[in-house]
């Protein structure tokens, strides 16, 4: 009975433990995130944004949740009912689970395994599945061509999204996560060297989230709200859920790769005073920022223009960018050895 | 390991009944879903072997890439599920030949082969310990020293299929008109607008 306790009980509570205390920040940032991006967005256009729910507005994205939970799910009668609900959660499990090799300080990781950005990688990979089979199964035209699109759009940006991880990987000598901002620690942070990789891969991380200015799979003035359209209460915010939690995602490794994960940005006296996490954290609200300011600012793209970026533009430059940073690794005589 | 064995059963049973599903549902959209199922559970059984590699990239390239351009043209066939289901007696004979005789090939293949005595001797012990190197290391050691030539040329080979792909597909329709953006950044004022004077009541 001790052995029960001890091999499986004991690891089992402390890995559960874990994982509520990194999910239920999570949601409560995706609550305050929405909330920002009205406020950031109403700056930018002269109004006010959300004021009436609790002080300055901030109980709004609570006041939106409990709007949502107690609406009725419709279930359109055409739809596969079993993937049109598959689909939501899809996409919501999605953006959780890859927060299990995000490390917030050093050794602060539920799952330090060696493969970790291959592991985040696929994750991202993955989250185009919840949008094509809701597109799917929805059995309705708007749906169906966002479906389309979103496919299209976010394998052609994972192809440059591979090479600019690459490029990373050569100068870390590692896949595992935590190593990848050791490595920062004993240089510099990688978007000095590597500042090209650093704007393409966030302008990557813009098309893989689907987020403004390539938002074309919700695009509302063409496809209503694309694959979202026949999705009411719940399921509909899972998705919505899913999404902003994929962006703190995408903001969070931009940060690993390349500003340094928890890294302060000099290691002298009142910065180190710091710890990790906060640094990790300002990080990604920089970046969140970023986010949000593009939205404010750009128009959509068209999709052939999309097409031509991810293809003719950013494949051929993060590949020159890929052999010119492994032949200045050898030539140099700078080559990590494991 | 109690934990192992059970999450091996399970993943094993998932496994078999998707790809069991892959074949036997209706919808062919349902099968490439069950088609990603089976590969996500492979992919599970890998890491409990301790290949984590593998696993990785088995999502990422089958899953992330192959499986969604498989979806992407199986959503937008147009099927009826009536006119399927005459042809598929008209069709079975075939299907079972092409099947056995596929089964006795692999018998065969399987019943005669024998490997080389190296390999097997260095399939005994893995080396280096998988405590000492990790397999991501090991794989690149192994294909980048020993299987270099053949790696090289098997990447040559996708390169070629992947051009030779290209041009089969590639159509050129005369006549349409495309954007042509460093045309129009090439566009000057003084190329495109002329200003006249104008004098008042006369026209140009």
């Amino acid at each position: 009975m001790a052995e029960l306790w001890s091999i499986y009980l004991l690891p089992g509570i402390i890995i559960l433990a874990q994982i509520l205390l990194i999910i239920v920040p999570l949601l409560l940032s995706v609550a305050m995130l929405t909330y920002f991006e009205r406020k950031i967005m109403a700056a930018m256009q002269l109004r006010m944004g959300p004021n009436v729910v609790g002080p300055f507005g901030l109980l709004q994205a609570f006041a939106d949740g409990a709007k949502l939970f107690f609406k009725e799910t419709v279930l359109p009668t055409s739809a596969n009912k079993i993937i049109f609900l598959i689909a939501p959660m899809l996409t919501f499990v999605l953006s959780l689970v890859a927060w299990a090799v995000i490390p917030f300080d050093d050794g602060m990781v539920v799952s330090d395994i060696n493969v970790g950005i291959l592991y985040l990688f696929a994750i991202s990979s993955l989250g185009v599945y919840g949008i094509v089979m809701a597109g799917w199964a929805s059995n309705s035209k708007y749906p169906f061509l966002s479906a389309l699109r979103s496919a299209a759009q976010m394998v052609s940006y994972e192809v440059s999204i591979g090479f600019v991880i690459i490029t990373v990987l050569l100068c870390v000598g590692s896949l595992n996560v935590s190593d990848v901002v050791r490595a920062q620690a004993e240089g510099m942070w990688f978007f000095i060297p590597l500042f090209p990789m650093f704007i393409i891969f966030f302008i990557s991380a813009l098309a893989e989230t689907n987020r403004h200015p390539f938002d074309l799979p919700e695009a509302e003035a063409e496809l209503v709200a694309g694959y979202q359209v026949e999705y009411s209460s719940m399921t509909f915010a899972l998705f919505f859920l899913g999404e902003y939690a994929n962006m703190i995602l995408m903001s969070g490794l931009t940060t690993i790769l390349f500003l340094g994960g928890w890294l302060p940005p000099f290691d002298i006296a009142p910065f180190n005073w710091i710890p990790g996490p906060i640094w990790f954290f300002l990080k990604i609200a920089v970046l969140l920022f970023v986010f949000v300011w593009v939205r404010a600012t750009l128009p959509r793209y068209r999709y052939d223009q999309l097409m031509r970026l991810g293809w003719k533009v950013f494949l051929p430059f993060s590949l020159f960018w890929v052999v010119l940073t492994a032949g200045v690794l050898v030539a140099f005589d700078l080559v990590p050895q494991t | 390991m109690i934990i192992q064995g059970l999450t091996f059963y399970l993943f094993a049973a998932i496994a078999v009944a998707a790809a069991v599903m892959v074949v036997s549902s209706r919808n062919p959209v349902h099968s490439v879903l069950f088609l990603i199922l089976t590969f996500f559970t492979t992919a599970g059984l890998f890491v409990l072997i301790g290949a984590e590699f593998l696993a990785m990239v088995l999502v990422v390239v089958y899953v992330g890439a192959v499986a969604v351009l498989f979806m992407f043209v199986v959503m937008m066939l147009d099927i009826n599920f009536v006119e399927m289901r005459e042809g598929f007696l008209q069709y079975m004979p075939v299907g079972v030949l092409v099947g056995i005789i596929l089964l006795v090939e692999l018998l065969m293949v399987l019943g005669t082969a024998t490997m080389s005595p190296d390999v097997l001797a260095a399939g005994t012990e893995p080396i280096p310990d998988l405590l000492h190197r990790q397999n991501t290391a090991a794989l690149g050691d192994v294909i980048y020293t020993k299987y270099i030539y053949l790696f090289q040329a098997a990447g040559m080979i996708l390169l070629i299929a992947m051009i030779g792909a290209i041009v089969l597909t590639l159509r050129q329709r005369p006549g349409v008109r495309k954007q042509n953006i460093a045309k129009q950044l090439a566009r000057r004022r003084e190329d495109s607008v002329e200003l006249k004077k104008v004098q008042p009541g006369q026209g140009i």
